[in-house]
């Protein structure tokens, strides 16, 4: 049976009902009084130099209150990137200065140069247009290949070729990976892009910012994933803001899948200007100002190869990448394409040597940064699209070759060559899950139908894995993080029995309030509604690091548990002292604390009010009250795994692809929440399908964007995706977190794209075309042209 | 947006006289209109709203004709319009999302005449017939190009006549991104022959194909422009299709709209 709440049961998600409702409370709906606003200026151009702006006319508008340009703030700190990367030669990272607004040069179009405050929204758009900027236009910098071949045209005038740093991992490895390539019998080689993507948010990123010229505070209500790290951004390296006089608040806030991790200029500005006026400064980002200022994803052009024996055994991998930057270090920009990336080229696979080398490439574009899945997606898609490669010019199964090269159950720990420990897993159990619910057996007879409809069918996998939880901050210390990555709770037990949780993690839309407050109400047999779940204002909750990468019931999740488990102890003590009994022979079970052995119990309600009304009480050895804090590092990152089959029709007639069957097969450990865990899931199979068929952001030769609206950029809505069939009943518990989860937040990303594209494949070359590659987005018109190309070639 | 004044007359008159003032304009559904003054790239100084006027709204079939007053939206005309000429309504409900329906209207759809929009490949393959406030204009004669339509100055859309085909059937290829057509053909056949429209694909806008139309006008049938090409030579090309996708989608397209407008 089912449970119907605490650990295991798919409670419902308490926060839909104010989301469903109009209740929400988002950056956007908060309104202070007095409050004015600001408007930006941004480049239109992709790289100029700005000689002059002249702001004169701009400041005599009616309702403008104050104009500021980057010279206002040259006396900040850079808003700095989070990992210090060190390049092959030994050198640190070049790390140009981020400033709050561009300052000497323009670098992307929408690269704000300055800003107007004004009395409404028009008013500061009206006076925006009345600035006069002379920004000489440069050539921009765009093509990855061409910036780091050619050092006259640079992104920051001192970075001559471009390159933010050029990395080798494992370098001490790399003779030996190319050596087992000088001999190996088969090398399968793949040059493929991972297609730039816009992170698009439901809710466009807003800022509020408050000034107390009374009491010197400042409060700044944003779009934010980790409140405590914008904090601690804008204090110890921005502004210079005391810690302590500065408030982030990050209420409702609708998606971010990263976008909303980083510091950005804008927030920067509604502080300043808050300060200067002594009033509430507002921004709430439109949409076409979204696309050209949030930081984009992924952008990687790889070559990458693999060294085989004739039966499809590998013996070595070897990839080359470069990462598209962006114009400026966003703050997880150089962790993601490194980090996050290069450690995961293992796979599940017991591939024994891997090298993979990537130089950060500074472009005249937006930021590139993490975007759901971050790095891991980058890493799945090559490996999977080379082994689907290899398999078809081996003349091997797709499902065998993946299979014979798993790491197998009883190898665990298992050290792979690129850094990691997986501490637990079981790729065979997930991958008959998925043969068996995806009945890749019928798979044939499926694809006589699609024919007999004019339809060429075809079936694609992907077994992926993925490092959540960050992260062990010893480790990620070693390899340049330039924070900890632990997390922290507060399990605070108000008077009358009912709880307030307080979690460094933010929810931006997946259901902490409901999976944390599942977590607690099991270890202390009080119900779900008792428990309250509050996050995202750093004058409330704990120093947390927020949410990204998968890590909040794994990390956060295991500090409640750890302040929780506190409390349960304290508890005891009480209860020893009431029931006079040894604090060994209490047992806390269903609620109660029963003295072992007797009928003697006192109900967890009871131990709460005494420890707030403490007549009754061990007030010799015990404080009163009954809150706990916990901060938690991990001892390890979590590794969940899965396998996707993905099925397509594709039209022959104009090239369009359909994906008709999706089944995902995953272990992310214990679920604490199925219901929600598969909505994750499904969320992220779509973005993965989205970037695989739809996704991608286009720029001219001038470097304009030529994707900055729905018009363009393509979105995948609910009729592009059937109905995916999502499983998680293999399980392998995280070995090193009480909970044994894993994460689930990303896998769908990770794992869909080349599951997608590898289907396309197999459909194009079943239907006689022979096409090894296309790169995502696979449009109709790309996937045409290939095949009008494979044909003319035929011919 | 910039700052305007906004009227909503209730008869004809009121709004052509409103019209009349420097910089006025008509706005019906506003959904191409509105997502341009957000974005700054318009300024008019009056809109004035035409979904206010009962004759401007409607949907009517007399004979073999169907007409469709100028305010009437798309949800309307896919509802209305299914049994006189089931291949425009469907057409009408395929366009945009159900609020783009609920608000869009005919009127507003042919006087901005996007290359990418449906109702004109509809009217030029049916030889329709665009009723305005002073003057009656043929569909051949109407569509100018690029947004650009036989319309004067402050002259309004206030109805459109269909003769209502034998046979017909829209074949829409979506763009991916704005679900607008990226190429889309309206296949109709009349006793008099067989008219087919194709929106989307050309740098000059809505354009009959007369290949095509001879070839469908000797032997309705898909084979019958399975010999054809279509020159590349004119059609748009951007990261949503080459000139050569176009070109090669308007035969694809033809041909089955003609296979589904035979059942
Ligand atoms: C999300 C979205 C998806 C869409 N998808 C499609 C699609 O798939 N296919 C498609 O064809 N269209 C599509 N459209 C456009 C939609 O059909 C619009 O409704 C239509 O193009 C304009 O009609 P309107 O009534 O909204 O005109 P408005 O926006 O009000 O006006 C448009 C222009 O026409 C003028 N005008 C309006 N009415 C008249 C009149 N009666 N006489 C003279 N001038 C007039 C206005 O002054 C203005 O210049 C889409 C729009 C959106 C927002």
């Amino acid at each position: 049976m089912p449970k119907d709440s605490g650990i295991g049961a798919s409670s419902k998600r308490r926060e839909d009902v104010r989301f469903l409702t109009g209740k929400g409370r988002y950056t956007a709906d908060i309104n202070l009084r007095g409050q004015v606003y600001v408007a930006f200026a941004r480049s239109t151009v992709a790289h100029g130099r700005i000689n002059s702006i002249d702001t004169s006319a701009a400041a005599e508008m009616p309702g403008v209150l104050a104009v500021f340009t980057g010279e206002d703030f040259v006396e900040m700190g850079s808003n700095p990137a989070g990992w210090y990367i060190t390049s092959r030669n030994g050198e640190t990272m070049k790390e140009p200065k981020r400033p709050v607004l561009a300052h000497g040069k323009v670098r992307h179009v929408g690269d704000a140069y300055a800003a107007v405050v004004a009395e409404t929204v028009a008013q500061a758009k009206d006076a925006v247009e009345a600035i006069e900027a002379d920004i000489e236009e440069l050539d921009a910098v765009l093509d990855m290949a061409s910036a780091v071949a050619d050092n006259s045209n640079r992104v920051h005038d001192e970075i001559d070729d471009n390159i933010c740093f050029d990395w080798g991992w494992i370098e001490d490895n790399r003779a030996a990976v190319d050596a087992a390539f000088e001999s190996a019998p088969h090398v399968t080689t793949l040059e493929l892009i991972n297609n730039r993507l816009s992170p698009n948010p439901m809710e466009p990123r807003a800022s509020l910012a408050d000034y107390n010229t009374g009491t010197e505070d400042y409060t700044l209500y944003t779009t934010s994933q980790n409140p405590h790290l914008h904090r601690l951004l804008i204090s110890a390296f921005v502004m210079g803001i005391p810690e302590h006089k500065l408030t982030v608040i990050a209420p409702d806030v609708g998606g971010g899948f990263g976008s909303k991790i980083y510091h950005y200029g804008e927030e920067a500005v509604v502080l300043a200007a808050a300060r200067k006026l002594g009033r509430p400064v507002k921004w709430v980002c439109d949409r076409s100002e979204a696309f050209v200022s949030d930081a984009h994803g992924r952008d990687h052009v790889t070559k990458i190869e693999l060294a085989t024996d004739k039966e499809g055994n590998f013996l070595a991998m070897r990839t080359e990448t470069l990462a598209n930057l962006g114009a400026y270090l966003s703050n997880f920009s150089t962790a993601t394409p490194t980090f996050l990336h290069g450690t995961l080229m293992a796979g599940p696979y017991k591939t024994p040597l891997v090298y993979v080398n990537v130089k950060g490439v500074f472009t005249n574009t937006v930021p590139v940064d993490a975007y759901r899945g971050a790095g891991r997606p980058e890493a799945t898609y090559q490996i999977e699209r080379v082994i689907d490669k290899c398999a078809r010019e081996l003349g091997i199964d797709q499902i065998e070759i993946r299979r014979k090269n798993f790491i197998s159950p009883d190898a665990f720990p298992y050290t792979t060559p690129v850094g990691l420990v997986y501490d637990t897993g079981n790729y065979g159990a997930t991958l008959d899950k998925m043969i068996e619910l995806g009945d890749t057996a019928g798979f044939e007879s499926r694809r006589a139908e699609s024919s007999a409809k004019g339809k060429l069918r075809g079936i694609g996998y992907s077994t992926w894995i993925e490092a959540c939880g960050i992260a062990p901050s010893h480790l990620v210390g070693q390899l340049g993080a330039r924070v900890g990555l632990y997390d922290a709770a507060t399990v605070r037990v108000n008077a009358t029995g009912n709880i307030s949780v307080l979690t460094g993690a933010h929810s931006h839309g997946q259901g902490h309030e409901t999976v944390f407050a599942q977590v607690v109400s099991d270890m202390l047999g009080i119900p779900e509604a008792s428990i309250e779940i509050v996050h995202g204002d750093t004058s409330k909750i704990p120093f947390g690091m927020g949410s990204y990468g998968s890590r909040s019931l794994a990390v956060c999740g295991t500090a409640i548990v750890k302040a929780t488990d506190k409390i349960i102890a304290k508890c005891k003590k009480i209860a020893a002292h009431q029931m006079e009994a040894s604090e060994s022979d209490i047992v806390f079970e269903n609620g109660n604390f029963t003295v072992a052995g007797t009928d003697k119990s006192k109900s967890f309600g009871d131990i709460a009010l005494s420890a707030y009304v403490p007549h009754n009480y061990p007030l010799d050895e015990l404080e009163p009250g009954l809150e706990e804090s916990a901060f938690y590092d991990p001892a390890n990152f979590t590794y969940p795994a899965g396998a996707y089959a993905c099925e397509v029709e594709v039209d022959p007639g104009t090239g369009k692809v359909d994906v008709v069957a999706f089944t995902a097969a995953d272990d992310f450990g214990n679920v604490i929440n199925p219901m929600i865990v598969e909505g994750q899931v499904h969320g992220g199979v779509v973005q993965g399908i989205g970037q695989a068929l739809f996704e991608v952001v286009v720029h001219n030769d001038e470097g304009q964007n030529l994707t900055g609206s729905y018009m363009d950029y393509a979105m995948p809505r609910s009729n592009d995706v059937p109905l995916l069939v999502v499983d998680h009943s293999c399980q392998t518990p995280c070995t090193h977190n009480p909970l044994g989860v894993k994460g689930c937040g990303e896998a769908g990303a990770i794992g869909t794209p080349p599951a997608v594209v590898n289907a396309v494949i197999d459909a194009l070359q079943a239907g006689g075309y022979d096409i090894a590659h296309i790169d995502m987005p696979l449009t109709p018109s790309k996937v045409w042209a290939a095949m009008a190309g494979a044909q003319q070639a035929a011919e | 947006m910039y700052a305007f004044d906004f009227v909503k007359p209730s008869t004809l008159d009121e709004a052509l006289s409103a019209l009349a003032e420097d910089e006025a304009q008509a706005i019906s559904g506003g959904q191409t209109l509105i997502p341009t003054l957000k974005q700054r790239l318009a300024m008019p100084s009056k809109l004035v709203s035409l979904t206010g006027i009962a004759e401007l709204k409607g949907v009517k079939t007399e004979g073999n004709t169907l007409t469709i007053a100028g305010a009437t939206t798309h949800a309307v005309v896919a509802k209305e319009a299914a049994e006189a000429y089931p291949a425009l309504a469907s057409l009408a409900g395929r366009i945009g999302d159900p609020s783009v329906r609920a608000l869009g209207t005919i009127g507003g759809s042919l006087a901005n005449n996007d290359p990418s929009a449906c109702y004109p490949a509809a009217a030029l393959a049916s030889g329709a017939t665009i009723v305005t406030n002073t003057r009656e204009i043929p569909a051949d004669d109407y569509f100018q190009g690029l947004f650009t339509t036989a319309l004067d100055e402050g002259e309004i859309v206030t109805g459109v006549k269909f003769p209502i085909p034998e046979k017909a059937h829209y074949q829409k290829f979506i763009q991916p991104a704005s679900r607008f057509p990226l190429t889309a053909v309206f296949v109709a056949k009349y006793s008099s022959g067989v008219r087919v429209a194709v929106t989307g694909a050309s740098e000059d806008g809505v354009f009959r194909w007369s290949e095509g139309e001879e070839a469908l006008g000797a032997n309705f049938s898909p084979d019958a422009v399975s010999g054809l090409s279509v020159d590349p030579d004119g059609m748009m090309a951007d990261m949503h299709g080459t000139a050569e996708y176009r070109a090669h989608l308007v035969k694809v397209l033809t041909a089955r709209a003609v296979a589904a407008a035979n059942g």
